[in-house]
């Protein structure tokens, strides 16, 4: 793995928690440049799927949305562009997936402590051994200036993330 | 919601992890999400009924069926 690509800290669910935050990320924005999330992650939604809600620096306004994806046998499209568009970015497994199983997926913010409003690209695949699993590749934007401190991350429609759920943040920097 | 939510803060700074109880503001937040999710899921559920009611009246006043229509647009 490159000098540049470092892993700053990680979560590693040994109970259900209602959201995971990593925060004093202000201390990191002069060594890095990029954020990247690696995230497998299950709800206790009663479906095979739930939503991935981001909020960072506990900021509730100003995201917008837009995605493609699929589930198997037909694609299709989210936009969300009115705040607060529910600061969706992806999708992951509910509580009816598969056993032991959990959604991938990545979140990538380039210039986080930036002084212009943040995007973000983000991939996520929901698993379960059944004949429908979403899938979806999504752009967000977060139209704010302040420098990215905190992540938080939450399912939308479950009430906890589930137990053996994960998230690994890594700092990335451009030279 | 019988137990106490809790939700893991990293402090990525200290290397700190600490679960943290949710307040009665963030878990009176959570409950309107979860309400939310719900009303824009039956929301969603309609419009796509509307949708396919609204096409498959379209198809029956063409007098073509789906794979036609999809051939015509291919």
């Amino acid at each position: 793995m490159a000098s540049t690509y470092k892993i700053i800290d990680k979560a590693i669910l040994s109970s259900s928690q209602a959201s995971i935050e990593f925060t004093g990320l202000g201390s990191y924005s002069t060594t890095y440049t990029d954020l990247l999330l690696m995230i497998s992650l299950r709800s206790d939604n009663g479906n095979y799927f739930d939503n991935l809600k981001i909020t960072f620096n506990s900021n509730t306004t100003g995201y917008k949305y837009i995605a493609v994806g699929g589930n198997g046998s037909a694609a299709g499209s989210d936009v969300f562009t009115s705040d607060p568009a529910d600061k969706i970015i992806g999708i992951i497994n509910g509580d009816t997936a598969t056993s032991n199983s959990f959604a991938s997926g990545s979140i990538y913010i380039p210039n986080f402590s930036s002084s212009n409003y943040k995007s973000l690209s983000i991939e996520t695949v929901n698993e379960t051994n059944a004949s429908s699993a979403y899938m979806r590749i999504a752009s967000n934007m977060w139209s704010n200036t302040a420098a990215i401190t905190s992540v938080k991350l939450q399912p939308y429609s479950g009430s906890n993330f589930l137990t053996g759920s994960s998230a690994y943040l890594y700092g990335i920097k451009n030279s | 919601m019988p137990n106490k939510l809790t939700k893991l803060v990293i402090n990525c700074e200290t290397k700190e992890q600490i679960e943290v109880e949710l307040t009665d503001e963030e878990i009176a937040q959570l409950e309107a999400d979860r309400a939310k999710a719900e009303v824009d899921k039956a929301a969603k559920e309609a419009e796509d009924a509307a949708k396919a009611e609204a096409k498959a009246e379209l198809l029956a006043k063409l007098g073509i069926t789906a794979e036609e229509a999809a051939l015509l647009l291919a």
